[in-house]
């Protein structure tokens, strides 16, 4: 591909994240080697490999191969939930892979295929087309084997639990028909299944990696080990954008079992990293280093200086994302105004498993073992610094402890940082980069912070007649390969932009920042902060109009069916219009991420200790529901991800450093604090849309919107614990 | 070198005194099913059985453990309740990303083994200190629950 194609594609790739993903999601069929199949897709050991997407063993076991990485969502298990439905394949017998990085079999459709990788909460979406279509001509290869055998017509024949059958009372398993079936010639005119037909999608399956994460035998990137293998850890700067000036490495070298110290620049960032046998010794020899550190261009603001900024940042017209009718005008003749400002600190993603990596460089080629979230920016990356061609750069594909946006980073930040140390080591030796926790808190890539200033326009009847919602902070696009010309950046206004409600005068606006934090989408992105301050604002204009916060949610959404929908449901499994227990309080918000709508409904109870979070009862419209427990399960964990940063996360600087370093100082969600959670699903008809994401952001506005209803009094600024506000 | 009681076993190990058990376990012994997410006892992935009792073995040296029974992940389902509760695991699929799940299930069974019938307030006792950023907790509670119930 030339580079204007390839400017071409990022383009069109680009303007499909910026619909919101999935406008190019189109059935795909990539027969591997070719249009048509032979025996060399048998291979040794009797695997049948009828595309890139199913293999099928002799002894009937089906590998599906996953595009996505699991990083928790349950995208192996969804995934898997869609082939064996076309199969009609038995869930026993299916397991699932991590596929390697081939962006031309493995592109996200939801980017376009120009990347992939794994975000936005796509990977049902961006699959489901395509993987219909690989279970089904595999599945209609296996019938017409089993016609030939057999002598009897192929629509005479029918699969259940993974037996091929006929009337006749013939019958084989899948791994009795593989070596007859790769001989045949792929099809291409099969048609998937309707999803009236469905007798597996749509019921709860189990997860396929229950059992090896619960004895300790899922391999994650921390336990993965080589032959030779050494441990990396690392002096990182003080403050974002220093540089290595000197270091004394004299002290580190006295610790048995350090082998090396290296120095590495990357384009993240500046540093030296400790190479030993095993972690504790390069921990050990790391505290020994002593590094001067070039700060003259490093960051040095405080949060308050940024604060300070961004609030009078608000008083000024931002550019505009979305404008309809006048706001100024309407806002002349409005009955009444009302005003807030909404402020958000950064956040740390915080994943259980803190970064690290597993980098071999060979002759003239470069193998990698980790939970790779973007497969062709990291293969890309590390080719270039290694001079290398990508497709001799091999990535393989690990469980990933957690990532919730983290490590789909645009510049590959730790994985070049391991590339990096190993080629500054300049043997084939493999090496593990590790982070500490400290590493990880302290190195960047957080949530943005934001400020927003709202303001809205009553009519003597309560009515909402203009809205001006203007937001203040960084992209988190910008310099990336998503970047464009366009001054606003969608992931800055996505759940603002769009806000649902009919308000007949709407202007959303934006001050696009740049202190040197770097920064990255943090589960559900833009919608962590709009959610919020839509959602309270909204309600803020329902108390001071004496209106009920559910009714004029639905007064305003006559053109949103699937809102109206979502609403209605979490208002009825909630008991939203029952009279409330005295020491009752309820909350409710609603918002669209990632094409999937949710509804929250939270109930406090006010004990002596404080307001307590009984439960939250949720709804959510995700499309067609492939695997609903997996949408339960996303949900529970969306809603504990938003609670936990909603209560208590915030990362913050004192003149250049960062403030928090681990769970002492950045608290995160316990067992203790953990409401009951229940899930209900609106049915549909729809193609299915995202779920990892998008029942994070609706929490943290349903909780405040219970609180305010305890003294009158809304929260505006998170978390809600530097307001004085603590849950019992 | 030091010699360990592991998981019933025997075991030498010629790490320095001062390596956190974890370490040992995880770079010298090759078990890494109890997993590092913090380093100072805060988040719980590490968490063993010392002598029976749930202990953090992330900021415990191997010296001051030469004398103990020591079991892991590795281990935990050979005894009656540490079975029960991986199965409880299974059966209420509590893992999402799963790093911190063996830690939750060596904490949930030194639970269990002190107290067969918790109610929710010894659950948040008892498992406070072990950190899940996929929030498994609601199932967390119900594999308890399932796992005390099918010991009764």
């Amino acid at each position: 591909m030339s580079a204007a194609e390839q400017d071409a594609v990022i383009q069109a790739s680009r303007r499909d994240i910026l619909k919101g993903g999935g406008a190019l999601t189109v059935a795909m069929w990539l027969p591997t080697g070719g249009a048509q199949a032979n025996d060399a897709d048998v291979t040794k050991s009797g695997t049948w490999a009828p595309n890139a997407f199913v293999r099928i063993d002799k002894d009937s076991t089906v590998t599906v191969l996953s595009k996505h990485t699991e990083m928790g969502q349950g995208s192996y298990t969804g995934l898997a939930t869609i082939v064996a439905e076309e199969l009609d394949a038995d869930w026993n017998q299916i397991r699932v892979e991590g596929a390697p990085a081939d962006v031309k079999l493995y592109g996200n459709l939801a980017w376009g295929g120009a990347f992939q990788g794994t975000g936005g909460s796509t990977a049902i979406a961006n699959s489901y087309d395509q993987l219909k279509q690989a279970g089904a001509t595999a599945r209609a290869m296996l019938v017409t084997a089993a016609a030939n055998r057999w002598k009897v017509p192929a629509s005479e024949i029918t699969i259940a639990s993974g037996v091929v059958q006929h009337k006749s009372g013939k019958s084989a398993r899948f791994g009795e028909l593989v070596a007859d079936a790769a001989k045949l010639p792929v099809p291409t005119d099969v048609k998937a299944k309707d999803p009236s037909t469905y007798n597996r999608i749509g019921k709860s399956a189990p997860r396929v990696d229950s059992k090896a994460k619960s004895t300790g035998k899922a391999i994650f990137t921390q336990d993965f080990k080589l032959p030779g293998m050494v441990t990396a850890v690392v002096a990182h700067p003080p403050r974002f954008g220093a540089k290595v000036k000197s270091f004394d490495a004299t002290k580190a070298k006295q610790v048995k079992g350090v082998k090396a110290v290296v120095q590495f620049d990357t384009a993240a960032r500046s540093g030296v990293a400790v190479v030993a046998t095993d972690f504790w010794a390069a921990k050990k020899g790391r505290d020994a280093l002593t590094v001067e550190w070039d700060e003259s261009n490093a960051f040095k603001q405080s949060s308050d200086d940024l604060l300070k900024e961004y609030r009078e940042l608000t008083k000024k017209p931002g550019a505009v994302a979305r404008k309809e009718g006048d706001v100024e005008q309407a806002f002349a003749k409005a009955a009444r105004t009302l005003e807030a400002t909404y402020e958000f600190p950064y956040l740390a993603h915080a994943t259980m498993e803190p970064m690290n990596c597993v980098v071999k460089i060979g002759q003239g080629s470069c193998e990698i073992w980790n939970g790779e979230q973007f497969q062709t920016a990291d293969q890309t990356a590390v080719a270039k610094l290694l001079g290398l061609a990508p497709k001799d750069v091999k990535i393989n594909q690990l469980y990933a402890g957690g990532s919730f946006g983290r490590r789909a980073n645009p510049l590959s930040d730790y994985v070049v940082e391991t590339a990096a140390i190993a080629k500054a080591m300049g043997t084939t030796d493999p090496v593990k980069l590790v982070w500490t926790r400290e590493d990880d808190m302290r190195a960047g890539y957080y949530r943005p912070m934001y400020v927003h200033w709202m303001k809205a326009g009553v009519d003597a009847q309560g009515k909402i007649v203009a809205w001006q919602h203007r937001i203040v902070g960084q992209s988190i696009i910008a310099g990336t390969v998503f970047a464009s010309n366009d001054p606003i950046d969608f992931t800055s206004v996505e759940g603002a932009k769009n806000l649902p409600y009919h308000i007949p005068n709407l202007q959303v606006e934006l001050h696009t920042t740049k202190p040197q934090v770097p920064v990255l989408w943090w589960r559900s992105v833009g919608s962590t902060h709009t959610a919020y301050a839509t959602e309270c604002f909204l309600d803020d204009i329902a108390r001071e109009t004496r209106q009920d916060p559910y009714a004029l949610r639905r007064s305003l959404l006559e053109k949103h069916p699937r809102h109206l929908a979502v609403l209605d449901l979490v208002a009825e499994k909630s008991g939203w219009k029952k009279q409330r227990a005295a020491d009752e309080v309820y909350g409710l918000a609603l918002h669209e991420s990632f094409n999937s709508v949710v509804g929250e409904v939270a109930k406090l109870k006010k004990t002596p200790n404080g307001p307590k979070l009984v439960s939250v009862v949720c709804a959510v419209d995700c499309g067609i529901a492939v695997n609903p427990n997996i949408i339960a399960m996303q949900m529970e964990s969306g809603i504990g991800y938003g609670l936990s940063a909603a209560l208590t996360g915030a990362v913050t600087f004192k003149e250049g450093r960062v403030e928090q370093d681990n769970f002492d100082t950045y608290p995160v969600l316990r067992i203790n604090e953990m409401p009951a959670i229940e899930t209900h699903i609106v049915p549909s008809k729809n193609k299915p849309t995202g779920v990892g994401e998008p029942g994070t952001p609706v929490i943290a506005p349903a909780l405040a919107n219970a609180l305010a209803q305890i003294d009158g009094k809304p929260v505006r600024s998170l978390p809600l614990s530097t307001q004085g506000v603590k849950l019992a | 070198m030091i010699t360990l009681d592991i998981n019933g076993q025997k075991v030498q190990t010629d790490a320095e005194p001062d390596t956190p058990l974890l370490w040992v376990l995880r770079d010298h012994l090759g078990m890494t099913g109890s997993k590092y997410g913090c380093g100072k006892a805060l988040c719980g992935a590490c968490t063993v059985h010392v002598d029976g009792n749930a202990t953090r073995s992330c900021v415990l040296p191997v010296e001051a453990v030469a004398s103990s029974k020591i079991t892991t992940i590795e281990a935990v389902g050979a005894s009656k309740v540490g079975k029960a509760i991986q199965d409880a695991w299974i059966a209420e699929d509590v893992p999402q990303c799963g790093y911190c799940q063996s830690g939750q299930i060596m904490s949930a069974t030194a639970l269990l083994t002190t107290n067969s019938k918790p109610t929710d307030a010894d659950i948040d006792a008892a498992m406070s200190g072990n950190v899940c950023r996929c929030a498994t907790y609601v199932r967390i509670r119900a594999a308890i629950k399932r796992a005390a119930g099918t010991l009764a």
